[in-house]
């Protein structure tokens, strides 16, 4: 397992770029090229990263990037792989890179076409748990519970389980991650390259604009989503699943920070009622013991439905 | 292809930007706060490296951050995570 | 080896991007253009075609697929109609935006709501603004050629744009016919390798269409209408030259028929095109002195064209398969327009007919044009478009 200081210097999303200060995709998108290099063509539907490029003519990507088609993630990079085939240019790693609507909503049609046929590419959903480009509404991946400027009294419906839907479509690889867990990230890019299929990557990336948190504090939030139990890094190979450290040790509800950790750090979450807080509390529970019944049955069929 | 271009002629078939350093102009001016560090106490963790957003911090060859205050927006990660508290957020005099 | 088949025009399309020896289809069903693909997918299974073929979830899957793979330096097809066409709208924008060469074919259906499986011309035309070259098409041969052709005009350096080649369901689509498959050999002389204007590199990495603030983007949106100009000197040449190849040509942009001294002219698209010239024939043996135009091209309009054509007659009749409501038939408006400066224009009567699949037979033709003639003998015409055989 590489260390960070082993991690290459280069830089593949160039500074002065468009990025709110302290922004968690932008942190992941720098993550993203430690891992996979520059011999990659990013396909990048409308979210965050459209306007981080910047505005023509200049661009902060180092890689060639495809702007695409809200919905379109999945239905632009089966194209791209099916011509880079034939033109045997195979080598080339296709990533789709789009945030949480592009992927849970309006994008979800797609990406479960690509995923059903096989097409080989890596997707990484980079979740802020809401539209971020048009000012965080809420989206399907926003959390129970949270403020955003279409629940401004708090979501009263739970997140979607996009990396579970994705396992759903049996494709080989569906990961979690998180920013503030840079090696993890790193270490399932690197392992989704090796594999021929789908990889789905879902990786929760805070946002100080839109969670309400000093900028300062984005390593800190996503690190606190992981610990409390909001956040379980697990990966599932071949529907095989497995908990990553440390979500691994915090099946123990014990080992668990107290979400009010997590949640007093956020004004999104200012609004939660104590209802609310139990409420949450028990999805996590609920949530945790599934995932520590599928580690430790690790019965492939199982694992795919979520199950145990 | 024509980087920057003058005229209708310079203009590619279709919108093709090139990757460029800046290209929102140089991002040092949004701060309010800018990061100092204090070398003798840097243990060349990286972290600081690794986690921001820019790319504004790069390695120097022992390990230690050079900050480019240039670009740097002063979200204050790098003093929030640095684990020796190395990095001190001060307020940018007018 | 040149040969002469009889199949659907649908099945002929598919030969069309056999031959043109496409590299990547997206396509997903609907009628009446399901054949197409199917037939595709024999040609890809069979290894006829050297292609892949990818099964969207979608129209709209389907042209961004498209949309990748020619960004990625391939040559690239589909097909669709009615719905599917509609719903693949925004990406159609994007397309000629990205000044990509896709060319599809469209077989034209009715809209719904209700649903229609029967052709008429709604579909496509409600997408003239895209940016995309249009072809009508009035029979099998033409699709072929016209889908050899199509390639040949969008990658040229001067045009770099997509284009669609329409051909009414089940009139032509499910209908068999002679049509000559010229010989492959002969195809590939006349048809280089694809041509594009960029492509994705990465050893030249850029972002393609990131944001374009009111600086550039007019200029963008204006060397799009400096291609479809060139276009429309181009579109005849490349029909010529084909012609010159391979014997088989289809009047470039409007195929003209006995219009030199025609007091009458209709102008006709697609199908009823072909019908008009047995109304004319039988006309012309009555002594009246009609003639036919059939808009090959509807994107570019060719203005220049029919203001030549309007100089010789006397009277002039359109034919639309297709109303925008609250106006007119596209074909009327458009024409009035090219010839709205002309002093000396002659009149106009729109005529909309065969909507939803309604039969458009010479005797309809016939019944329009004489309608046509008489407005020029009372010297009176209707600016409403005239509904032919519409039920009381």
């Amino acid at each position: 397992m590489v260390t960070i200081k082993e991690l290459p210097r280069e830089e593949y999303l160039l500074k002065g770029h468009a990025a709110c200060a302290g922004c968690g995709p932008a942190v992941s998108l720098r993550l993203l090229f430690k891992a996979l290099g520059n011999k990659v063509i990013l396909v990048v539907p409308a979210c965050c990263t459209t306007v981080i490029q910047g505005p023509y003519p200049y661009t902060s990507s180092a890689v060639p990037l495809q702007n695409i088609l809200f919905e379109s993630t999945g239905a632009a990079a089966s194209g791209i792989v099916a011509a880079l085939r034939q033109r045997k240019l195979e080598e080339i790693t296709v990533v789709g890179w789009a945030g949480d609507g592009g992927t849970a909503d309006i994008g979800i049609q797609a990406l479960s076409g690509a995923a059903e046929r096989g097409t080989n590419f890596i997707y990484v959903c980079y979740d802020n748990e809401a539209y971020g480009n048009t000012g965080m509404q809420r989206s399907g991946a926003t959390p129970y519970g949270a403020w955003t400027t279409t629940t401004p009294t708090g979501k009263g419906e739970r997140k979607k389980d996009m990396p579970l839907i994705m396992a759903a479509h049996r494709i080989p690889y569906v990961a979690t991650a998180c920013t503030s867990y840079p090696l993890d990230f790193i270490t399932k890019l690197q392992k989704a390259k090796t594999i021929v299929g789908t990889k789905y990557i879902h990786l929760l990336a805070p946002c100080p604009t839109g969670w309400r948190y000093d900028t300062s504090k984005t390593i800190e939030v996503g690190r606190l989503a992981v610990q409390t139990g909001v956040w379980a890094l697990y990966e599932i190979e071949n529907g095989k699943f497995k908990l990553n450290s440390p979500s691994d040790r915090l099946i123990d509800k014990s080992k668990r920070k107290p979400l009010k950790e997590y949640f007093s750090l956020q004004g999104r979450f200012r609004g939660l009622s104590e209802t609310n807080v139990e409420k949450i509390q028990k999805q996590i529970d609920d949530d945790m013991e599934n995932y520590g019944k599928l580690a430790s049955n690790c019965v492939p069929d199982q694992a795919i439905y979520g199950r145990a | 292809m024509i980087k920057e271009p003058k005229k209708r002629k310079d203009l590619p078939l279709t919108p093709l930007s090139c990757p460029t350093v800046g290209s929102m102009g140089k991002t040092g001016s949004w701060r309010t706060f800018r990061p100092e560090v204090d070398y003798s106490k840097c243990t060349k963790c990286t972290l600081c490296w690794i986690d921001c957003p820019d790319a504004a911090i790069t390695r120097r060859e022992d390990d230690s951050p050079e900050i480019d205050y240039d670009y740097c927006k002063g979200c204050g990660i790098c003093a929030n995570e640095c684990p020796t508290k190395a990095i001190r957020m001060k307020r940018e005099e007018d | 080896m040149e040969q002469v088949i009889i199949d659907t025009a649908n099945h002929i399309a598919g030969h069309a991007a056999r031959a043109a020896r496409v590299k990547v289809v997206a396509a997903y069903p609907i009628t009446p253009q399901t054949t197409i693909v199917e037939k595709i997918a024999d040609f890809v299974e069979s290894g006829e075609m050297d292609a892949e073929y990818i099964r969207v979830e979608s129209e709209h899957s389907a042209m961004v697929a498209c949309i990748g793979a020619a960004a990625t330096g391939v040559r690239t097809f589909t097909a669709t109609s009615a719905h599917g066409l509609a719903l693949m709208h925004e990406t159609l924008h994007w397309a000629s935006g990205s000044r990509l060469p896709i060319v599809m074919a469209v077989v034209n259906r009715a809209m719904g709501a209700p649903w229609s499986i029967w052709p008429d011309l709604a579909d496509s035309l409600s997408q003239r603004d895209t940016g995309w070259i249009q072809f009508y098409c009035a029979d099998s041969q033409e699709v072929f050629d016209t889908i050899i052709q199509a390639y040949k005009l969008c990658e040229d350096e001067k045009v770099f744009l997509p284009a669609m080649v329409c051909l009414e369901g089940f009139i032509l689509s499910h209908t068999y016919s002679p049509a000559k498959i010229p010989d492959q050999e002969k195809i590939d002389a006349y048809l280089p390798p694809y041509r594009c204007g960029w492509a994705l590199d990465v050893d030249h990495p850029y972002s393609h269409a990131n944001l374009v603030s009111p600086e550039w983007y007019m200029e963008f949106r204006y060397m799009i209408q400096e291609a479809m100009n060139n276009a429309k000197q181009i579109i005849p040449q490349i029909d010529k030259e084909y012609g010159k190849l391979f014997g088989l040509q289809h009047g470039g942009l409007i195929e003209k028929y006995k219009c030199e001294d025609a007091e009458l002219i209709l102008l006709t698209m697609g199908t009823i095109g072909s019908e008009a010239k047995l109304t004319v024939d039988k006309m012309r043996r009555e002594g009246q002195k009609v003639g036919s135009a059939r808009i090959r091209v509807y994107r570019p309009f060719p203005a220049e064209e029919i203001v030549k054509l309007a100089e010789n007659s006397q009277m002039l009749a359109t034919i639309d398969r297709h109303i925008s409501f609250g106006m007119e038939g596209f074909l009327a408006s458009e024409t009035k327009a090219a010839l709205f400066n002309r002093a000396d224009r002659p009149p106009l009567a729109g005529f909309i007919a065969g909507l939803g699949g309604r039969d458009v037979t010479a005797e309809t033709i016939e019944k329009i044009a004489k309608k046509s003639l008489k407005y020029a003998t009372d010297g009176k015409v209707e600016n409403d478009p005239i509904w032919v055989d519409l039920k009381e």
